[in-house]
Parts: structure tokens; sequence; C-alpha cells
């Protein structure tokens, strides 16, 4: 079928995002840098983005799971530096753009810099949902440099809609020229994902295009990323063979075919990107995502997703079960980034188990 | 009646205000005397004027014009208004103490190294994470060498100003270094982390130190590094009650997901006084509380001997 294209322009009359109906961003060597443990090779990138390339791919995102600046005690270091892997991808993708994620707090604008030098040419820029504000210097500087920009509002299931509009305004004010409504933690449902990804649209207008980025954890992430389409998003993420954090993201291969039969255009080659996922990520894959008692329970307690193999690490260390971590995570509301405080958590528990 | 010395603080925002309730409440060497801001409609300056304090919205203009100028002066301001001021207040013979990133004089983390700053004429304080954990990483870093240092200081969302959320990168550049100059770590990284749960969480800080591997098979060494940590500790603690360690450091063999580095965890939690903020703002709490630490033992050392002796 043919489709006229969505243009969307700033407020200079330039055009911005995409113009086809979806952009699928590919974000299996950025979020499925975590169940790899941050230990992607270089060969394995090159190998990825040129099959993601050639299956026509329009955004590939390449970095250490926690971002720019992300490789850590707390998260875990990269086997290849970040920008290394960016220079990599960059020089592989013909049509393709490279992005990468930063979390202020964690990395800085000197990383957003040296990844524009490395090629990276779109930048994601994430805060927990309601802390938008410390994102604008970073916002700033990208567009100063010229990137591309993404606004994450992670772990957006906590905040109401009209709430996290108000936090996207701040996001699209700043420079941002597609806000995502991040569900990190993989745990809304249906008309939650869509009445968050409308409040959105409806509060930024024509300024800025809205994205939808979904996790696995219970089995929402294909349904999810079909209604924040419906719902008016123009950019939605997904990984291949679903490698991504927790039970892993909306699959690559399942929403492309998705969109195909439901007529909406993401210009990816359907059977292009079944032979990716069947020839080229799945066999790296070390640890295959899956929908098990940890990360059914980071859905259903609404924890980030990335926090899954630090709490089985730490559940192995200290002899207290990873589900039991991870809902007291929940419970207790700690954000993108605290994966040190299942640590403690674990000896909170493990001395209270000590001295019954 | 004992000579007090004057004191300034530049920046009625949290930390001024803060600070002044510290100096009101506590100290035996410091008269609270001016609080400076730019802003005449200003709640911070309102609130210093009910306090007894003279406040003034026309800034350090108008402070430098002061028949009796101040000993010390606060700067809780911004990095750019204190790389201003700060040549002004050294050629008026003022000691500064910046509460901003500028970080125009040494790094000063009191518990670590006030001893061997006592005669300088600015000190900077860091950051308020950086108060927090630079102290622990020295204490590993005096026992064996640390290749890395990084810390972790998560904030609850209501404690930090627009100044930190403006400028975050500030506050992991400023904390990194000073992980290095300060902490005696060889190279440093630190995050932060906004929290909005509600009720408000405490500040916590994670400190990961590399040591050597052959630590893990050393209990001596271990003892050693338990104890240094347990008595750096309580030095902070002297200046800062909320101060406290949430568990036994962590020590840890080598894994390949740390590029075969061992470890040790380090897990605080600091409680703040309540002086202005409430006490989840122990960010607050602990830079506010080293700034005043340094503030009276600079008095007691050198400003009041030195005004005791002109009075005569």
């Amino acid at each position: 079928m043919t489709t006229t294209p969505m243009v969307t322009k700033d407020a200079d009359g330039n055009v911005i995002g995409t113009q086809r109906q979806i952009r699928l961003t590919d974000t299996t060597l950025r979020d499925g840098s975590h169940p790899m443990r941050h230990r992607f090779t270089e060969d394995q990138v090159r190998r990825v983005v040129r099959a993601l390339d050639e299956a026509n791919v329009e955004v590939i995102e390449v970095t250490h799971g926690d971002g720019l600046g992300g490789s850590s005690f707390n998260y875990g270091f990269s086997l290849v530096d970040s920008i290394r892997l960016i220079e990599a991808a960059a020089e592989e993708a013909k049509q393709a753009k490279i992005a990468c994620l930063l979390l202020p707090g964690l990395g800085t604008v000197q990383d957003l810099k040296a990844a524009y030098s490395a090629g990276a040419r779109v930048i994601r820029l994430a805060t927990h949902c309601t802390e938008a504000d410390v994102s604008i210097e970073h916002f700033k500087a990208a567009r100063d440099i010229g990137m591309e920009t993404v606004g994450f509002l992670m772990l957006s299931h906590r905040l109401e809609p009209q709430k996290l509009a108000e936090q996207a305004v701040i996001m699209a004010d700043a420079g941002c020229q597609c806000v995502y409504v991040v569900d990190s933690a993989g745990a809304l449902i249906l008309e939650q994902a869509s009445d968050r990804v409308k409040a959105v649209v409806d509060a930024i207008g024509d300024r800025a295009q809205v994205g939808f980025h979904g996790h696995q954890n219970i089995s929402m992430g294909v349904a999810n990323s079909v209604f924040a389409q419906r719902a008016g998003a123009r950019q939605i993420d997904c990984s291949v063979c679903a490698l991504g954090a927790g039970a892993g993201n909306t699959p690559t291969e399942v929403i492309a075919a998705v969109f195909d039969r439901l007529g909406v255009d993401t210009g990816i080659d359907v059977f292009k990107i079944l032979d990716v996922a069947e020839n080229v990520v799945k066999p790296m894959i070390e640890r295959m995502p899956v929908m098990d008692r940890g990360s059914i329970m980071q859905g259903y307690a609404g924890v980030y997703s990335s926090f899954l193999l630090h709490a089985e690490r730490a559940a192995e260390r200290y002899g207290v079960p990873a589900h039991e971590l991870l809902w007291e995570a929940g419970q207790r509301g700690y954000v993108g980034g605290q994966e040190d405080m299942l640590i403690d958590i674990a000896l909170e528990k493990a001395a209270q188990g000590a001295a019954v | 009646m004992s000579t007090k010395a004057v004191a300034a603080i530049v920046g009625p925002g949290n930390i001024g205000t803060d600070l002044m309730f510290k100096l009101l409440r506590r100290s035996e060497s410091l008269e609270a005397r001016y609080m400076i801001g730019v802003d005449p409609t200003s709640d911070g300056l309102a609130r210093a004027t009910s306090h007894g304090l003279i406040a003034s919205h026309e800034g350090v203009d108008w402070l430098l014009a002061q028949d009796e100028l101040p000993d010390i002066v606060f700067e809780a301001t911004g990095a750019r208004a204190h790389m201003a001021n700060a040549p002004r207040y050294l050629e008026k013979g003022i000691m500064a103490i910046d509460l901003t990133p500028a970080a125009v004089g040494p790094y000063c983390v009191p518990a670590v190294n006030l001893d061997d700053n006592l005669d300088q004429m600015n000190l900077n304080m860091v950051t308020c994470g950086g108060q927090a954990t630079v102290p622990m990483v020295a204490a590993v870093s005096r026992v064996v060498p640390v290749e890395y240092g990084e810390i972790v200081a998560s904030l609850a969302s209501k404690s930090a100003g627009p100044g930190t959320r403006a400028n975050i990168d500030e506050f992991t550049e400023t904390t990194s270094d000073a992980i290095v100059k300060v902490g005696g770590a060889k190279t440093g990284k630190a995050i932060i982390i906004l929290n909005p749960a509600e009720p408000p969480l405490m500040m916590r800080n994670t400190v990961f130190c590399s040591i050597p591997p052959e630590v893990l098979d050393d209990k001596n060494l271990q003892d050693e590094i338990r104890q240094s940590i347990a008595t750096m500790a309580d030095s902070v603690k002297r200046y800062v009650p909320g101060y406290q360690l949430r568990s036994d450091p962590q020590f840890e063999a080598p894994k390949d997901i740390w590029n075969g580095m061992a470890r040790v965890a380090v897990f605080l939690q600091v409680t703040g006084r309540g002086d202005y903020l409430p006490e989840y703002a122990g960010n607050l709490d602990i830079i506010t509380s080293a700034a005043a630490q340094i503030a009276e033992r600079i008095a007691q050392g050198r400003i009041i001997p030195a005004k005791s002796g002109q009075a005569k």
C-alpha cells in the first residue's frame, strides 16, 4: 500500500523525526546490552548493524545498557567502550542513523560530544519520569551540535498521563524532538500506555513527535506499541529477539510483521528482519530474555527492568530470592540507576533472616 | 566577652538558609551577621532578617561596601558568581568557603584534609555527594591502593534545588575529581540519582573501591580496611551526626563484568538534622555542616586570635 509522508516540522520549519507512519528504533545493541552483561564485541556490533541496516531499520541504538558513561561497578563494565562501538556501528551503517543513550547524572555533555564525534547522530536523553528538568542542558548541547534529540521519560507507569505530559513539555521546550513514553518496568497495560501517549501528543502538539518504548515483562510490549501508534506515537522502540532488560523489549521482527499486517508503514523488510533474528542475533545471545518469576515480578511490581540480573547476583550472594528483592525494590519506589539498592535490600533481608 | 568571627552568607537559597540556622544554633566562634541576595522578594532574605541578620538584596557590592567587613564569607550562589566574587573577597582579606562547584580554591572534606588546609583563603566544598563519599574512598586508599573509586549518590527529588538540576554535570565532574584529588583513588566516577518517592527517601550513598585481589585472602588487611572505614565514619559523624554506615563493608572477588577488578562496597545513609529542610535532605546537611565545621576551625585557629590581638 502507499502512504503519504507525515511531516512534523519544528517552529523554524525544519523537518524533524521521521516522515514514515512509524519509525522503528532498534535497541538490540543498547537495551540488549543488559542481558549481554555489557559484553558486546566490536565484531558483534558490526554484524548486527550491517544486518539491520540492510533490513531498512532507520535508527540503530548502540551504547552500554545504562547509556554513555554507564560502564561502572554499579551497572557492570563494558567489554568494549561505548564510543568505540559507536564508531564501528557508524562505519557499517549505510542508511541507518546511529543513536545512543545518555542518562544525565551518569553521562555528561562531554560524553555526548564524544559520541557525536564517533558518528552518533541521534541522542536519547533519559530521566526518571518526574525529573525532566535535569536534561535541559544536555538537550541544548545536543541541538547546538546538530544532533537529533529524543527524550526518555523512564518508568512512565509511575506518573498519571497529565503529569507525564507536563514533564514532556519540559523536554520539548528544551529542544527535544521526540518525547518517549518509556515503560521501563514493562508495567503498562494497553490503555495505560495509549492514554499516556495521547496525553503527551495533546500537550506537545506538532512541536515534537512522540514515541513508545516497551518491555515484555508481562507480555504487553507488542500490544502496547500498537496502542501507542493508534494514540499518535510515531517512533517505536524494539529489539531483535526481544534482546533487552527484564523479559526483553518489543521484538523488532514481531512488531515489523504486526505493523505490516495492520498496513502501518515502517519501511522494514519483514523477511529480512526475520533473517536477522534467526541468523545474526539469536546465535550471539547468551541469555535469551524470558518471562519468568523475576521478570514477571518486575512488570507486576513496576520495577526498572535492568534490575533483574543485579537482583539475581545479590540473591545468589546473600541467599535471598531475587523476586523478593525485586518486589521490595518496587515497594520502596527505587528508580532507574539505583542498582546498588538491591544489595542493600539483600543485606537487610539476610540480616533479618540471621536474626530469626 | 569573647570575640567572634563575623560571617556573611551569600546566596539565600536552601543551602544558605540551612547554613544560617546551623551557625545561629550551634556555632561557638561565628556570628552570622549578613545574608546577601539579589532579589528583594527573596524568602531567604526575609527569613534571615527575622532571625536577626542584616539582609541585603544588593549583592556582593553592598557587602564589600560595609564598614565592618565579614571575616568569613560562605558562597552559596553558583559557580559563575563565585568565580567573579572570589578575587574580590581575597582583595579584602576575607576567607571564602565556596559551596558552589567553582573550585577556585582546593577541595576540602573536613574529615580527610582540613588539617592540611587551615591556612587557605579559599576552600571549595566539592558537592554534597562528595562530602558524603570521599571520606570512604580516602579510608580505603589509606590502607590499599585504589585504582578506581566510584560513588552513587541517591537524593530525594525534593532536596535537589534548581541549581543542582540545571548543572547536574558539575556534580558528576566535581565529585569524580575529588574522588581522585582528596580520596586518593587513581581514577574516579560519580553518579547522581534523583528519586521522587513519597515520603521522601533519606540520602543514600554507595561507595565502590577497587582493591587488590589479594585482599580477598587476607583477613588482616580486610580488618584494617574495616577499621579505617569505621574510624573515618566516626570522624565525619562528629560534624554530621546523621552520618551512618548501613552495613559492614562488602568485599567481593574479581569478576569479568568488573573487568577483572575486586571491590569493596560501602553503604551509607545521611539523615539530615532538619535545621531547614526536613531530615530526608541529608545532602543539604552534609555540605552545610562541613562548611560550618571548616569555618569554626579557621575562626578559632586564625581569625579570632588575630582579632583579639588587634583589640588589645
